[in-house]
């Protein structure tokens, strides 16, 4: 095991820890500040992700393919957001929970009647679609790169917008102790709409940019929830900065077990013994970071709520 | 008044008869046109539906019922299914289902009612070894793909590969399939997890194994994700061998440019030069816009045409479940797989092929015809049938 693999892997699980911090900000968002929980946001990353592999096939630019995936997306959601999501905040979870897995199977059926069951082709933009030289014998996909850019730049972003503007301060105020934001004048409901289609847009740039690397296909919003909860779970609910260091956590744990656990194991072990349990270990990995920040912290690592 | 109650009775007698005179043979057929097989499940339809409209709705020249209905992919409610379309509407064939827990599933009660199971995809196993049934008959072992793939790394002199596949039973058995036939040292194992989308520390682990090529069975998005991800890693140096599910058009029109020279192996290809196989993709791609068949239509067509001359051979007389089977195991119509014949566990012995996935010069990403891999190749099973 040289520098070379460790530096990659680490360059992997930041990759996957950005992209999994994208869609759990708005998801943690939405839980920690409305206290609703949204299965459906997993719906919208697909949507997110369908928007721009269509645009982008139909000629549109990657950049611009992405954009209108996220404004598209962000229409659906104010629309969703009116229509059933406002009903639900006053509501228990499982109503919220029930209500938003019943628009999860619309969203699918109406993803199949639109383009059809098969997974869509999402190219990958041509200036993008080979590695590049990092190190003289660490090339590195440019795309990935690419990905960690705007992940990072976003967190910036929506670290820049919730600790230091009026609009981020009422979003935490909300967050910490809603009934006492309402007595102090802040419109929750307004606040609510904000951060759900916020989320929404986060989601769909997730979705987009994750398109030219893994299958878009009806489904690909529920797969990825799993993670994204773990995340917001470690991070504690409703905390930007805590998805953000919980999903580099996750990203980090979940690539590190599933490089270096089977070479570890095989070293002291025999193969057959080593393979099955390396996977089984790797795949556990990322509940078993979170049973452990559960046991020494229940509220997370770091809980919005005081 | 008398009179014209026994005439009406008569009639009506003479109606019942007549009716069951024109009965038609039912099948029943399970689809998956929602649920985690849909994409599957939407060829099979059209492979069967394409067949059924060519032979009139008949089969063997007898009037014929298709019963289709969705079931979700779900082994629960295939199960209803059938027990439905054996009680209430007493059933001569079934096929269908895409997956083999869903065939596992609803073997037993067609069984037990010695209602032929004439599989449209699914080769489990188990019912080509200890459970095998003379009503069950496959259209190819769900490893021999692999056997296949396995020979095809012998035959390019790879000695070294990286095998990579899901962590769960099907995983294992089918890289096992793999290692059967191939004679080159396995450098490492690699599983993942069910479902997984990121696998770029697998490719990293790859690129340090330095293989001289990879064998990978990570069926339906798994597959998509990771062939994305290997090639904009910069592994395309490094051959990829897949089972033809990976790289049949559903996956192509998924995954685009990057499957380019991807070698698969399938006991089918679009392009086998068959007389019955050129009329069946040029059919299908005349009543489905253009769109190349997948092994699953391909499939799905012959179950249909088997059927026919089955009910061709026995005249009709599908009570006659002993004739039937005898029908269905001389299997004389032509396939478009070209010949096979069944083993002692019915299912086929056939030829397996090898194709490489090319763009042509119109942009169209598809697979062409290398060569034979495995002629009239049997499963591994067979010696487990006590039939």
């Amino acid at each position: 095991m040289d520098s070379i693999f460790v530096i990659e892997q680490l360059l992997n699980g930041l990759g996957y820890g950005l992209m999994l911090f994208l869609l759990a900000a708005g998801l943690s968002l939405v839980f920690g500040i409305m206290d609703t929980m949204n299965l459906a946001h997993g719906s919208l990353y697909m949507a997110g992700a369908y928007i721009a592999a269509r645009a982008h096939e139909a000629g549109a630019g990657f950049a611009t393919a992405v954009l209108a995936a996220v404004a598209a997306t962000v229409v659906i959601a104010f629309l969703l957001e009116q229509a059933i999501v406002r009903r639900l905040y006053a509501r228990d979870h499982l109503a919220q929970v029930i209500a938003t897995f019943g628009v999860i199977l619309i969203a699918d059926d109406v993803v199949k009647a639109i383009w059809g069951p098969s997974p869509v082709m999402a190219a990958m933009p041509a200036a993008l679609a080979g590695p590049v030289q990092l190190l003289p014998e660490l090339p590195y996909p440019a795309y990935r790169l690419l990905l960690i850019g705007v992940g990072l730049l976003v967190a910036l972003g929506l670290y820049l917008l919730v600790s230091h503007t009026r609009i981020g301060m009422l979003v935490r105020a909300g967050a910490s102790n809603r009934g006492m934001a309402e007595l102090m004048g802040v419109r929750v409901g307004r606040v609510f709409s904000f951060v759900f289609v916020l989320g929404a847009a986060l989601a769909a740039l997730a979705g987009a940019l994750m398109g030219p690397i893994s299958a878009v296909q009806i489904g690909m919003g529920e797969a990825i929830l799993i993670p994204a909860l773990v995340v917001i779970v470690i991070g504690g609910i409703g905390s930007v900065r805590g998805a953000f260091v919980a999903a580099l956590l996750v990203g980090m744990v979940d690539t590190a077990g599933r490089a270096f656990l089977p070479p570890a194991l095989r070293a002291v072990l025999p193969p057959a013994l080593a393979a099955e349990l390396g996977a089984a270990l790797a795949g556990i990995a990322m509940y078993l970071l979170m049973a452990a920040v559960l046991i020494l912290k229940p509220a997370g690592l770091f809980p919005a709520r005081g | 008044m008398l009179k014209l109650k026994s005439a009406a009775l008569a009639l009506a007698l003479a109606a019942a008869v007549g009716a069951h005179a024109a009965d038609p043979i039912k099948v029943g057929v399970a689809l998956d046109i929602s649920g985690p097989f849909a994409t599957i499940g939407a060829e099979t339809r059209d492979g069967l539906n394409l067949a059924i409209e060519q032979l009139g709705g008949k089969l063997g020249g007898f009037d014929a019922e298709f019963l289709q209905t969705d079931f979700a992919g779900n082994p629960e409610q295939a199960t209803q299914l059938v027990r439905r379309y054996l009680q209430a509407e007493k059933i001569d064939f079934f096929t269908g289902p895409v997956a083999s827990n869903s065939a596992l599933a609803v073997g037993p009660a067609l069984f037990a009612a010695k209602v032929p199971f004439l599989s449209s995809n699914p080769g489990p196993s188990q019912f080509a070894g200890k459970q095998c049934n003379p009503y069950f008959f496959g259209v190819y072992q769900n490893d021999t793909y692999d056997e296949a793939a396995g020979r095809v790394a012998n035959d390019k002199g790879y000695r070294n590969m990286v095998l990579i596949a899901p962590n769960y039973p099907a995983g294992k058995d089918h890289l096992g399939g793999f290692k059967r036939l191939y004679e080159g040292a396995v450098k490492e194992e690699i599983y993942t997890k069910v479902g997984q989308i990121d696998y770029a520390a697998e490719i990293a682990r790859i690129r340090a194994a330095k293989p001289d090529a990879v064998y990978f069975f990570l069926p339906a998005a798994m597959g998509i994700n990771f062939i994305k991800q290997y090639v904009a890693g910069g592994l395309k140096d490094i051959p990829l061998i897949g089972p033809g599910f990976s790289a049949d058009q559903d996956t192509l029109a998924a995954v685009g440019e990057p499957a380019v020279g991807l070698f698969n192996t399938a006991h089918w290809a679009h392009d086998l030069d068959l007389p019955a196989n050129k009329a069946f993709v040029e059919a299908f791609r005349n009543k489905y816009d253009g769109r190349y068949p997948t092994v699953y239509a391909a499939q799905a067509y012959d179950v249909v045409m088997a059927m026919d001359a089955a009910v061709r051979e026995v005249e009709g007389r599908v009570d006659d479940r002993e004739a039937v089977l005898a029908a269905l195991r001389k299997a004389d119509f032509d396939s478009v797989r070209g010949e096979f014949r069944y083993g002692a566990n019915n299912y086929p012995v056939q030829n397996y092929y090898l194709r490489v996935v090319e763009k042509r010069a119109d942009g169209t990403i598809t697979n062409r015809l290398v060569g034979t891999v495995l002629e009239q190749h049997q499963d591994a099973y067979v010696g487990d049938c006590k039939m």
